[in-house]
C-alpha cells in the first residue's frame, strides 16, 4: 500500500495550487457573480499543459492518469468549481475517445484536446432523457460515409464553448439502448448550435447550454466503437469520470473548510475565539473526518479505474456518493460556522455551499449511484 | 498510489479469515448468550501466532505491522466482536507499551510469554473518577525500600480475571499528568483482586470489570518508562490501541453488511432497501481506507494521532449506523434474541465509548487542528 502521490504527480500538483492561488483564487467570486465562462483560465490551463492531463503522453498529453486528473480536479476545486469543471469535462469528453477510439481516432482527435487548443464537452441527456438515458430520441442517419444527426441534447456542460463534442444518438431507433452510437463532433466540420445557457444555483462560470442538431453531418470516421456500442461507452466514460466528481466535490468541501477553520480562529465573540468552544470544536472534527473519509474514497476509486480493476464501477459510484454527499453537509456546516457572514456574497463559502449540490445530481444522481452500487452488491 | 493491500498481507488477511470463521465465528451466539470467556477462540488465535503480531520475532512474535495487526482485528471481529475485542487489549495496550517503552530486560522477560498467549495482557488506566479526564486518577504509587506500593481502584478493565499481566497506571507526584507512572503488575501479585465484573449490554464474552489493588508490592524494576512518563505511555498506546479498535468496528461492520446482502438476495427487492444496502457499503469503504490509512501511517513511524482518531471516529459511529440499519432490513427477526443483527448492535455500542469516547476522540482531532 502506499497513500502519498507519486514525485511526478507532487510537481504537477505543486504548479496547479500556485496557479490557482495566484489566477484562479482572484477570479472566483467574479465568475460566479457574472456568471461568465471563464475563458482566460481555459486559456491559462492551456498553456500549462493542465488540459493536457486527461491524455497519455502518445496522444500529446502529460499523464491519462485518474489519479492525476483527480488531483487535478479538486486542487482546483479548492479555489473555484467553475474552474475545475473545464479540467473535469476535458477529461469527461476525451474519455470515450480514449475508451473506446480505434488508435487512428485517438491520434487524430486526442492531440489538439491534449495540447488545449479545444476543449472538449459530453453530450448525453435530453429533455426527457436524464436517469434513463437509453430514452434518447436523437437520431443519426447514416447517409454513404457519414451520418446525420437529428435532435437536442439538454445541460450540456461547455457545450457552447466546446471545440469537440462526443455526442450519443440512435442509430436503430427500435432497438432501444442496443441501438444507441457515439459519435465524436468536431465544431468546425460537424457545427452545432447552442441557442440557450442554464441560469443556475452554483457554479454559475460554467456553460450548461442546450446542443440543438439540424442535420449536421458527422463523418463515418468519427463514431467511436460499432453501431450500438454507444450505450456501452457512455456507461463504461461515466465510471471513469465520477471518480473526478467525487474529487471535485472534496476540493469544495476542503475550500470551505480552509475559509472556515481560519474564520473560527480569528472571530471573537463572548471574548474569545469562537473555536476555543467545544461545540465549535466538535463540528471542526466531524467535518475534517468526513473530508479525509471522503479522499480516501475518491483516490481509491481513481486508482481502480488507472487499474481497470473488475469493481470499478461500483467503487466509483461509491465516491462519487460518498464525496459529493459529504460536501453538501460540509459547505452547509461551514456556512454556519461564519454565521451571517457565511450567508453574504462578500464570503466565499455561500458560493461555495451552492457550487456543491451539483455534485450530488450531475453524472448520475446519487439515487443512480445506489442503484448502481445495490446492483453490484447484490448481483 | 497503490490503495490495494501487498500480497504479504492479502494471504495474511485470508489466513486470519480461514481461522476466524472456521474456529471463532460458530461460537459468536453461544459466548454472547452465555456471557462465557471464548478459551477456545483465544487458545485457537494463540496457536495461529495472532497473540504476538506486533511483537518482533526476536521476542517470540510475528514481528507484523499496524495495518497487519487492524486487518487481524477486522477479521476476528467480523467472526466475533467478543473474541476481537480480548486479542484487541491484549495485543495493542496490553502488550505494546512494553514494546515501546520497555527496556531490554522486560521485553525480554514478558514479551515471549505474551506473544505465545501463556499471559493474556490487560490496560489498567480508568478508574471510577477518572474516565475521559485520565490525568485526574488517584490510585497512589508509594516508593517503599526498593519499589512501589500500589492502592486504589481501576474500573472498566478489559480482560478481567482472565489477564495475567496488568499494565497499571498510578500516581507517583502531585503534578497532574506529569506525576503518573506506569507498572508491570503480574495478576498473581499479592493484593491484586478482581472486583465486580460487570453484566454488559453487549460483547458479553469479554469480561469487564473492577480491578482493586491492595497494598500491591511492585519491584522497582517493573516500572514501564520512568517516572512520571506514565500518561505518556498511556497515551501513546491509545494511539495505536484507536487502529485495533477501528478495525473492530470494520469488523462488526462488515458482518452487519454482509448478513444485510445476503437478506436481500433471499427475498424480493424494493429500492428503498437497496438504497439502505447502497448506504451502508459506501459508508464502510470510506471508513476502511481511514483506518489502513492510520495504520500505514503509524507503521512508517509517521505521525499519526490525528489520523487515528478520525479512523476510531468514522469506523466506530459507521459500525454503529450500519448495525441499526442491518436490524431495521431484518425487521422482526433482527430483534430476536440469537440474531446475529441485534448481537452486531449491542455489540458496536460499545466501540463509541471505550478506548476514548467518540467525543474525546473529537477534542484530539479539533485539538490537532488548532494548534
Amino acid at each position: 500500500m502506499d497513500f502519498e502521490f507519486s514525485e511526478d504527480q507532487v510537481a504537477i500538483r505543486d504548479t496547479i495550487r500556485e496557479l490557482v492561488q495566484d489566477r484562479v483564487a482572484p477570479r472566483a467570486a467574479e465568475i460566479d457573480a457574472k456568471a461568465e465562462y471563464p475563458k482566460d483560465i481555459e486559456r491559462l490551463f492551456a498553456e500549462n499543459g493542465i488540459l493536457g492531463i486527461p491524455f497519455p503522453e502518445e496522444y500529446g498529453g502529460i499523464s491519462g492518469s485518474s489519479v492525476t486528473i483527480c488531483m487535478g480536479v479538486e486542487e482546483i476545486a479548492k479555489a473555484c468549481a467553475t474552474s475545475s469543471l473545464i479540467l473535469a469535462v476535458q477529461a469527461l469528453g476525451s474519455y470515450p475517445i480514449l475508451v473506446a477510439g480505434t488508435e487512428e481516432q485517438k491520434k487524430r482527435l486526442c492531440p489538439p484536446l491534449a495540447s488545449g487548443e479545444k476543449v472538449a464537452a459530453y453530450a448525453l441527456s435530453e429533455t426527457g432523457s436524464g436517469s434513463d438515458a437509453a430514452a434518447m430520441k436523437t437520431v443519426a442517419k447514416r447517409h454513404g460515409s457519414e451520418y446525420v444527426l437529428n435532435g437536442s441534447k439538454q445541460f450540456i456542460t461547455g457545450g457552447s464553448v466546446a471545440g469537440t463534442l462526443v455526442v450519443f444518438a440512435q442509430t436503430d431507433p427500435s432497438a432501444d439502448h442496443r441501438g444507441i452510437s457515439a459519435f465524436v463532433l468536431e465544431r468546425e466540420n460537424s457545427p452545432w448550435k447552442a441557442p440557450k445557457l442554464e441560469h443556475k444555483l452554483g457554479i454559475r462560470g460554467s456553460p450548461t447550454a442546450e446542443i440543438v442538431f439540424e442535420d449536421v453531418k458527422v463523418p463515418a470516421a468519427n463514431r467511436l466503437g460499432e453501431e450500438g456500442a454507444g450505450f456501452k461507452i457512455a456507461l463504461a466514460v461515466l465510471d471513469r469520470s465520477r471518480p473526478g466528481i467525487g474529487a471535485q466535490a472534496l476540493g469544495i468541501a476542503e475550500g470551505a473548510f480552509d475559509y472556515a477553520l481560519n474564520y473560527v480562529k480569528e472571530r471573537k465573540q463572548f471574548g474569545q475565539p469562537i473555536a476555543s468552544f467545544q461545540g465549535i470544536q466538535f463540528m471542526l472534527a466531524d467535518i475534517a473526518t468526513q473530508i479525509e473519509a471522503a479522499r480516501h474514497l475518491v483516490y481509491r476509486a481513481a486508482t481502480k479505474v488507472d487499474a481497470k480493476a473488475p469493481d470499478l464501477t461500483k467503487i466509483a459510484a461509491m465516491a462519487k456518493l460518498f464525496a459529493s454527499d459529504m460536501a453538501m453537509r460540509v459547505t452547509t456546516d461551514c456556512v454556519q460556522l461564519l454565521g451571517g457572514y457565511g450567508y453574504i456574497s462578500d464570503y466565499p463559502v455561500e458560493r461555495m455551499m451552492r457550487d456543491a449540490k451539483i455534485t450530488q445530481i450531475y453524472e448520475g444522481t446519487n439515487q443512480i449511484q445506489r442503484v448502481v452500487i445495490a446492483r453490484a452488491l447484490l448481483k | 498510489m497503490d490503495l490495494e493491500l501487498t500480497p504479504d498481507h492479502a494471504t495474511f488477511r485470508a489466513a486470519v479469515r480461514e481461522l476466524a470463521q472456521g474456529v471463532v465465528q460458530p461460537l459468536a451466539a453461544e459466548v454472547d448468550r452465555d456471557h462465557r470467556f471464548p478459551a477456545e477462540a483465544v487458545r485457537a488465535a494463540a496457536e495461529a501466532g495472532l497473540l504476538g503480531v506486533l511483537i518482533p520475532r526476536e521476542y517470540g512474535g510475528a514481528g507484523l505491522d499496524a495495518l497487519a495487526f487492524a486487518i487481524c482485528i477486522e477479521e476476528l471481529a467480523q467472526a466475533c466482536a467478543s473474541s476481537a475485542v480480548i486479542i484487541d487489549v491484549h495485543t495493542s495496550v496490553g502488550s505494546e507499551p512494553i514494546l515501546l517503552f520497555g527496556t531490554e530486560e522486560q521485553k525480554r522477560t514478558w514479551l515471549p510469554r505474551l506473544a505465545s498467549g501463556e499471559l493474556l495482557g490487560a490496560f489498567a488506566l480508568t478508574e471510577p473518577a477518572s474516565g475521559s479526564d485520565a490525568a485526574s486518577l488517584k490510585m497512589s504509587a508509594r516508593r517503599h525500600g526498593g519499589g512501589y506500593v500500589l492502592n486504589g481502584a481501576k474500573v472498566f478493565i478489559t480482560n478481567i480475571g482472565s489477564a495475567g499481566l496488568y499494565v497499571v497506571f498510578a500516581r507517583t507526584g502531585e503534578d497532574k499528568a506529569g506525576g503518573i507512572s506506569a507498572f508491570l503488575v503480574p495478576a498473581e501479585t499479592r493484593g491484586m483482586k478482581v472486583g465486580q465484573v460487570f453484566k454488559k449490554m453487549g460483547l458479553h464474552g469479554s469480561p469487564t470489570g473492577e480491578l482493586v489493588l491492595e497494598d500491591v508490592e511492585v519491584p522497582a524494576e517493573n516500572r514501564l518508562g520512568a517516572e512520571g512518563q506514565g500518561f505518556t505511555v498511556a497515551m501513546r498506546a491509545l494511539d495505536s490501541g484507536r487502529i485495533g479498535i477501528s478495525g473492530q468496528a470494520l469488523g462488526i461492520g462488515q458482518a452487519a453488511l454482509d448478513e444485510s446482502r445476503a437478506l436481500l438476495a433471499g427475498r424480493g427487492r424494493e429500492q428503498g432497501d437497496d438504497f439502505l444496502l447502497a448506504d451502508m457499503a459506501t459508508r464502510l469503504e470510506s471508513a476502511r481506507l481511514l483506518a489502513y490509512h492510520a495504520a500505514w501511517l503509524c507503521s512508517r513511524q509517521r505521525p499519526f494521532t490525528r489520523q487515528a482518531s478520525m479512523a476510531k471516529l468514522h469506523c466506530t459511529d459507521t459500525a454503529m449506523q450500519l448495525a441499526i440499519d442491518a436490524v431495521q432490513l431484518a425487521g422482526d427477526d433482527g430483534t430476536v434474541s440469537g440474531s446475529p443483527f441485534e448481537r452486531h448492535l449491542r455489540d458496536a455500542k460499545a466501540l463509541q465509548i471505550y478506548e476514548g469516547s467518540n467525543q474525546v476522540q473529537r477534542i484530539v482531532i479539533a485539538r490537532e487542528m488548532l494548534r
